[in-house]
């Protein structure tokens, strides 16, 4: 059983780093800002670029590895579509750092309110250290 | 990620709590977190070993300050218990420590190559209040991704102590 759940924790986190490795890329962050606005083929996101569909596609093949986009096998002009939820995945990990940041500057709080009351005496009582 | 990634700290914007930016384009990552407090109290928490142990961490039992030089080229060393109350040690060099600027290396000693360049400077608000603007460069993307995903699990790991209690309490175990 907890093997089992570390499996899947080390399955997101190598999700999560391709994902931050696809996004790495100007162009690829690029093509994926303009997903947002909808499905599009690969012709289309070729257009703004200097460079060839062999490059385009290779990018989308970063993206796909990645989570980030999918490409629906039925239609012949088959649109990459984004998936939106690996953005969650990634947000969840970065909000949960955050929130450890937010704990920890919580006590640095704490020793700067002690400090003010420190001001108005001269003799504090020292505690230990933890050991 | 609403941060406005400003390093030079707008006014208009207030982080009382604390916001971080993990920057796409370099392996670094930003936070920002406004106090009650001047830049000169949040120096000194900052470089006197005493009031820092207090504060970094972990919860409940702070570090143990096995060596502290807070000078230009002065180095550091403290170990922290970590979830498994295993001890951790972090160690680095203080490269330029000035009241409004501290610039130092950051290791943990699990992966002493991978070494953090980290700045943390204090800007005084002008209302009694301190903005901190700490930013870490990792040497790769995966380094950085690394510290961003173990914190994570950390607090999975904390949430499922949390349940194990629950069901220990609730008889199920």
């Amino acid at each position: 059983m907890f093997n089992r759940t570390v499996e899947e924790r080390d399955g997101m986190t190598d999700q999560l780093s391709r994902v931050f490795a696809a996004l790495a890329d100007p162009t690829r962050r690029d093509m994926v800002a303009r997903l947002t606005d909808g499905d599009a083929t690969v012709g289309d996101l070729a257009a703004p670029y200097a460079v060839s569909i062999q490059a385009v596609s290779k990018h989308l093949k970063v993206l796909e590895e990645a989570g980030l986009v999918t490409r629906s096998r039925d239609a012949q002009r088959r649109p990459v579509h984004l998936e939106a939820e690996v953005f969650d995945l990634m947000t969840t990990w970065i909000e949960r750092y955050r929130q450890r940041a937010e704990e920890r500057y919580q006590r640095l709080d704490a020793v700067l309110a002690r400090m003010n009351d420190d001001t108005t005496e001269t003799e504090l009582p020292q505690e230990g250290t933890a050991s | 990620m609403s941060t406005a990634g400003s390093t030079t700290g707008s006014t208009a914007t207030r982080y009382d709590e604390a916001a971080i930016e993990a920057d796409p384009t370099v392996p670094m990552i930003h936070i920002w977190r406004d106090f009650a407090g001047t830049p000169e109290q949040l120096f000194r928490a900052h470089t006197d070993p005493e009031l820092f142990a207090r504060w970094i961490g972990p919860e409940g039992m702070g570090a143990t300050i096995l060596e502290w030089d807070a000078t230009n080229n002065g180095k550091w060393r403290y170990a922290g218990g970590d979830r498994f109350d295993q001890q951790q040690f972090f160690r680095g060099s203080f490269h330029t420590v000035s009241p409004e600027k501290i610039v130092q290396t950051f290791t943990w000693e699990g992966m002493p190559d991978a070494v953090a360049l980290e700045t943390v400077t204090f800007e005084d608000l002008g209302d009694g209040r301190t903005r901190l603007h700490a930013q870490s460069l990792c040497d790769s993307f995966e380094d950085r991704d690394m510290w961003l995903r173990e914190s994570g699990m950390e607090i999975g790991v904390q949430q499922g102590y949390a349940a194990l209690d629950r069901m220990l309490a609730d008889g199920s175990l």
